[in-house]
Parts: C-alpha cells; sequence; structure tokens
C-alpha cells in the first residue's frame, strides 16, 4: 500500500524511513483516518514528515502521486454503470433518504439530472447551485444544503476545501533554501556558540568538590565559574550600490547576529575592502577606520563574516586603483589575503542566489580568494557557514 | 476515545487527526509552530477532553534526561548516615521519582507533556529514546525495572531552537501548527470572549492581520497577544469605531502595547503609518 508514494518521497528528498512508513500502516490498519484523501493527507504528513522545512516538498509529491484521486467526479464524467450507482444507493440511503429521493422525482429521475450535469460540466466547480462540486445547493456533491443531494467524492470537509489542501503549498516559506525573519537567523547563528568558563568562580563544581573531599578525607568545596558563550565575531559588511536591493535580508542578519554574539564587532566597506573600512555610514567620509588598525585591534581567535554580493568589475578586486571611489594604492585582493591570513576561521555570506553566481565574474574571483568558503545568505546557506566557521 | 477539541480549545482538522493518530498508535507527538499559537495549552485541552490528568515536566538548559526518571539523593543519605537513621539502610528511601516514573505508574495512563524540549542539552531526546519508545527503564540503584502500566499520551513541545535528533523523530508523530486563518482566529476569539462585538472583533482582527503583514517586524504579534489586546480594548471599552477611523494624529492602533512587544517595531510601524497617510493626503 502506498509503496510507490514512499519512494518519491524518498527521491523527493524528504527523509522517510522504514519505521515511519510502518507506523503510517499501523495508523492505517486501526483507521484513524477514515475514508478520505484530507483525512489521509494529515495523518499521513504527521506520520511521515518531522520537520516543517519538509513540509513543502511533502505536499508537492502528495500532490504529484495523488493527482485525479480528490475529485472522483472527473470520473464520473466519463460514466457511471447506473446499475452500479443504484446498488450503492439501496445499501447506504436509509429509508428517510429514499423517501427524499422520491420527493425530487424519484431515483431514476435523480441519476437521470446527474448524468445530465455531468455532462454539462466538464470542470471542478464550487459553490452555485446547480453543478456537481463542493459547498454548494445542488443535490450532487458534497457539503451540499440540499438534503437532497448524493454526495460525490469525500466524506467531509470543514471548509469546503476538499479539493487538494495540499496544493495550497502552505509551508513554502519553512523551506530552509528560503531565508526568513531574525528569529530563524538567530537560531542558525547559535550554531556558533562555544561556551567556556571564565569570569568570577561562583558556582559549586559538585565533581570536583566530591573527588577533593574523597581525597583530603574533609569536606573540601571547588568552586567554578559560569559557562559563557565565547564566541568573538568580526563582520564586514557590504553597503551601498548592488547591495541595495538586499538591504532588508542584511538588516535582519545584522539584528539577528546583534543579539546573539556578545562579542561582535561590525565594519562597512563598499563593493571590495581597501584600506580603510567605517561603522557609521552617515559620516562614511569623515570617520574611517584604517584596515590595519581593525587588523591589529582584533585578535585571530576572532571568526570573521564577509557579507556582499560580490557583484562589481572583477578590476575593482583584482588591480590596485579599480575602486570606483578613491584611489587605491593597493588592490583588494590584497587585503582579502592579509585578512585571511591572520583570521583562519572566515566565510564569506552572499544575498545573491547561488544559482546566479556562475554569471558573474567577480563572484567567482572572490570565491576563489576565500577557497571555497561563500555562502548564499540563506537558512541552508547559513548553517553551512556556521559548520565551516565551527570546524 | 477521540479528541474534537474542547469548548476552549479551536483544533483544526489536521491537528486532531494528528492527537488521535497518537492516542490510538500510543506514541508520543511532537508539536512545533510559531511562539503563541497554543503549543502547551494543546496538552492540557486534551487532558481535559479525554479526563485524564496532565502531568508536565518543564525543560530547562540544565535539565537532564536522568531527572525524568528519577533521582538518586546521595547527599541525604550521606547526612542522614551520620546521624544513624535508621532509613539508610534501604537505598530506596532515597530514590525520588522523576515526571516520567510518576506518569508510568499511574493506573489511569495519564497525558505527560514534555514542555520545550528544544531548551535542553542536545543529547537530551537521545537519552529518552528508549524510555519514550519502550515506555520502561531500568534503576541501577535498586535493580528494578519501572514498566508503564498503561502508556501515557505523550506530547512534547518545541521551539524549534535546536534540531531534535533524527532517531527521535523517527518514533513519534509530528505536527506543526501553522498560524491560524482568519475564520479558525475569529472561532478562537469567540471561545474565549463569547460575548464580545462582532463589529470590534472585525475592525481588531483586520487591524491584527494587517500588522502581521508588515515587513521587517522583529517579532510578529500571535494568537496569545491577540487575546490579551482584544482584552485590553474590552477593558477600556474602546469602540469599533475607534478602531476603525483614520485619524491622522493617531497613527498606530489603540493599546499597541500588548502587540508590539519591540520599540523597533513601534517605531517601523509609526514610519510607515506616517507614509500611508502621505500618500492618501
Amino acid at each position: 500500500m502506498f509503496i510507490n508514494f514512499f519512494y518519491e518521497l524518498k527521491e523527493a528528498k524528504v527523509p522517510v524511513t522504514l519505521r515511519e512508513y510502518l507506523t503510517l500502516m499501523e495508523a492505517m490498519k486501526l483507521s484513524v483516518a477514515q475514508f478520505s484523501v484530507d483525512e489521509f493527507y494529515y495523518l499521513s504528513r504527521c506520520a511521515l514528515v518531522k520537520d516543517e522545512r519538509n513540509l513543502d516538498k511533502f505536499d508537492r509529491v502528495f500532490g504529484k502521486h495523488f493527482k485525479g484521486l480528490e475529485f472522483v467526479g472527473e470520473a464520473a464524467n466519463k460514466e457511471i454503470p447506473e446499475e452500479w450507482l443504484r446498488s450503492i444507493g439501496e445499501r447506504f440511503l436509509t429509508d428517510e433518504e429514499k423517501e427524499m429521493i422520491e420527493s425530487m422525482g424519484g431515483f431514476e429521475k435523480l441519476m437521470e439530472m446527474l448524468k445530465k450535469r455531468l455532462e454539462e460540466q466538464k470542470k471542478k466547480h464550487e459553490g452555485g447551485n446547480k453543478q456537481i462540486g463542493t459547498g454548494g445547493t445542488s443535490p450532487f456533491g458534497a457539503d451540499g444544503y440540499n438534503p437532497e443531494g448524493v454526495r460525490i467524492g469525500q466524506k467531509k470537509s470543514r471548509h469546503g476545501r476538499a479539493v487538494k489542501v495540499w496544493d495550497k503549498r502552505e509551508y513554502k516559506n519553512l523551506d530552509d533554501q528560503v531565508e526568513l525573519g531574525t528569529r530563524n537567523i538567530k537560531i542558525a547563528l547559535r550554531r556558533l556558540r562555544r561556551f567556556a568558563r571564565e569570569g568570577a568562580q561562583d558556582q559549586l563544581d559538585l565533581p570536583g568538590t566530591i573527588r577533593d573531599t574523597a581525597r583530603h578525607g574533609y569536606l573540601d568545596i571547588q568552586m567554578e565559574a559560569e559557562r559563557r558563550n565565547k564566541i568573538k565575531v568580526l563582520i564586514f559588511f557590504d553597503i551601498g550600490g548592488s547591495m541595495d536591493a538586499h538591504i532588508r535580508t542584511c538588516e535582519e542578519l545584522f539584528s539577528a547576529a546583534r543579539t546573539e554574539f556578545k562579542h561582535m564587532e561590525y565594519f562597512y566597506f563598499h563593493n571590495s575592502l581597501y584600506e580603510h573600512v567605517w561603522k557609521d555610514n552617515r559620516r562614511r567620509h569623515n570617520e574611517k577606520v584604517p584596515t590595519w588598525d581593525v587588523l591589529n585591534k582584533y585578535g585571530s581567535d576572532f571568526k570573521v563574516i564577509f557579507v556582499g554580493d560580490a557583484t562589481m568589475s572583477p578590476y575593482e578586486i583584482t588591480y590596485p586603483g579599480g575602486s570606483v571611489e578613491h584611489w587605491n594604492e593597493e588592490a583588494g585582493e590584497v587585503w582579502y589575503q592579509r585578512v585571511l591570513d591572520i583570521y583562519p576561521k572566515a566565510v564569506w555570506l552572499n544575498p545573491v542566489a547561488k544559482k546566479h553566481w556562475e554569471y558573474t565574474p567577480s563572484i567567482q574571483v572572490v570565491e576563489q580568494l576565500m577557497s571555497r568558503r561563500m555562502y548564499p545568505l540563506t537558512l541552508g546557506g547559513l548553517d553551512d557557514a556556521m559548520k565551516e566557521l565551527n570546524r | 476515545m477521540k479528541f474534537q477539541g474542547t469548548p476552549n480549545y479551536i483544533a483544526t482538522e489536521d491537528l486532531m487527526i494528528a492527537v488521535n493518530a497518537a492516542v490510538t498508535l500510543q506514541r508520543p507527538l511532537l508539536i512545533k509552530g510559531e511562539p503563541g499559537t497554543g503549543k502547551t495549552v494543546l496538552a492540557h485541552e486534551v487532558s481535559k477532553a479525554l479526563s485524564k490528568q496532565l502531568i508536565e515536566w518543564h525543560i530547562k538548559s540544565t535539565t537532564k534526561a536522568q531527572q525524568g526518571l528519577y533521582e538518586y539523593d546521595a547527599v541525604t543519605r550521606l547526612r542522614d548516615s551520620q546521624l544513624g537513621d535508621a532509613r539508610v539502610k534501604d537505598i530506596s528511601n532515597y530514590i525520588k521519582k522523576g515526571k516520567l516514573w510518576e506518569a508510568f505508574t499511574k493506573d489511569d495512563a495519564p497525558v505527560l507533556l514534555i514542555d520545550e524540549i528544544d531548551k535542553a542539552d542536545i543529547e537530551f531526546p537521545n537519552d529518552l529514546l528508549q524510555e519514550l519508545d519502550r515506555m520502561e527503564f531500568f534503576v541501577y540503584e535498586t535493580s528494578e525495572t519501572i514498566k508503564a502500566q498503561n502508556r501515557p499520551i505523550v506530547i512534547i513541545t518545541s521551539n524549534n531552537e535546536k534540531e531534535l535528533p533524527d532517531a527521535f523523530l523517527r518514533r513519534c508523530f509530528f505536527h506543526y501548527i501553522k498560524f491560524p486563518e482568519k475564520d479558525t482566529m475569529e472561532e478562537i476569539v469567540q471561545v474565549h470572549y463569547p460575548n464580545i462585538k462582532n463589529d470590534l472583533v472585525s475592525s481588531a482582527m483586520s487591524i491584527f492581520y494587517e500588522i502581521r503583514e508588515v515587513p521587517g517586524l522583529k517579532k510578529k504579534p500571535s494568537t496569545s497577544e491577540l487575546l490579551d489586546w482584544l482584552k485590553l480594548l474590552l477593558a477600556e471599552d474602546i469602540s469599533p469605531e475607534t478602531l476603525r477611523e483614520r485619524d491622522p494624529n493617531k497613527l498606530i492602533p489603540p493599546l499597541h502595547g500588548a502587540l508590539l512587544k519591540n520599540e523597533q517595531d513601534v517605531h517601523l510601524f509609526e514610519r510607515l503609518a506616517f507614509l500611508a497617510r502621505r500618500e492618501r493626503t
């Protein structure tokens, strides 16, 4: 049962395992979902998907695999043998319902009408009072208000949306290839935590106390310092020009990083890193900080993150005097190399989608400079970047 | 025994199926979702709806898996031994039962809520794998095995601060509570404030969803914040007309403190409202 569906999920990189599949089978056997595609969809979703990032993939596979199943009316469009309909009707209709059918002019007439409607109607239909579909007052279709109705399709659906809940793809945003609000960025950045004990010794070190008490034969209390996040980060933001399109993503990253790292220093540069950086964009021409000062001030235990689209003319990186704003004595390349020499842990986050990288020569130049440590500014990319910094 | 939501809790169809699957198959149910969408409340309501006792275990960053099973109080025993207390002879006097033990030994299977499991250490869920799967564990100090007579209904919530290990996830059902749509939200409000004026709700609701749509908000207001805000609006007796009127002097909705929890968000909202007004005039 549904073996193909299971393999299709696997192919679509939804991490499903045999155990989860068996759980679903068990649930089906115990009839948790009762013969409605909607219920089956919900059940299989909660049994097979364990991470909201995969919900969208799941929806897509489900939609593909069960295409056509959700609307039985489509099949009825062709031909339902009359005997078949009649036998179902006799088996499932109560006496009262049969009476109601009589009031419509009898079963024959009802079926005739149904056939006629099916012919008239080629497409899915919702609402209205004549056609077959959901939520209408026609005697045919599910969820109608007409007590004389013949229900075609599913048992019940609350919002008249029996058709394709999964096709709405409401979980699109949760896929980790898409960047999201600050909270998710914070969680991705949290990978970079490194705890160390430092500061005042104000906590009881229980194992130490037991060890020393046993060794000395009297109660020897040991204290230790609290664990704190000791990570130090230096961030360089590219600002202005082509980065204007990405300003929101960068703002989100910035505010997330600010709350997540206690030791965080940030500087701005324009297009490419040269001999000056600055901290305040409004006064960037007056309050410049020599890049050398930055490199000398912060120790090599800082981890460096560049944020920029690296989209410019390759000359701005590789040639002295290539800067668009001023005459630079040394090429941008030289400055990147200096930074990388001092800080072995460095990554580049690029807000440009990865699939466009190969069309921009300067991105490739920078990627090479960073020895491939360039990651797209999406949650997935951020995660990989933090792993790289933590290695 | 089916969970259908309760008079105080509106459950969507997918949530009901997830709960029923977990109850029927006796597997843990993992609930994730935006903060304030009623993850913890769900456990309370399930216990009420199925009239079972609720055992809550709130997880902190320092919580260890062992604490849920039992703790051996060596310090008290050491002290008692020096005082010559007779209780010292029996080690079981110094074993403190944890929440899982408590849940396993109840005659009528209770609902066990493990709240915010992601707060704990990364190894925490792994340490509970066997215990939650087989619903039994071994007490070394007294060499006895504690086995659940009736498997409790386990509901686990997570705020997504840490990834949970795959082995753990394989054993659970999973449900992501998505932010309620407008009509579900109206039902929720009706349940909490049955006598609220309809027009007040609809104007408040449209403001609420407008705020949620504002791009760049640091913290989007959630269901629980909407409910708080409505309560305030009721208490202050603010009329729907006041909410609806777009007085240029009042740029942001009254009592916005309940919705926007961050001064940058308030500024952002003021700025946007200012721009909107300028465009209109």
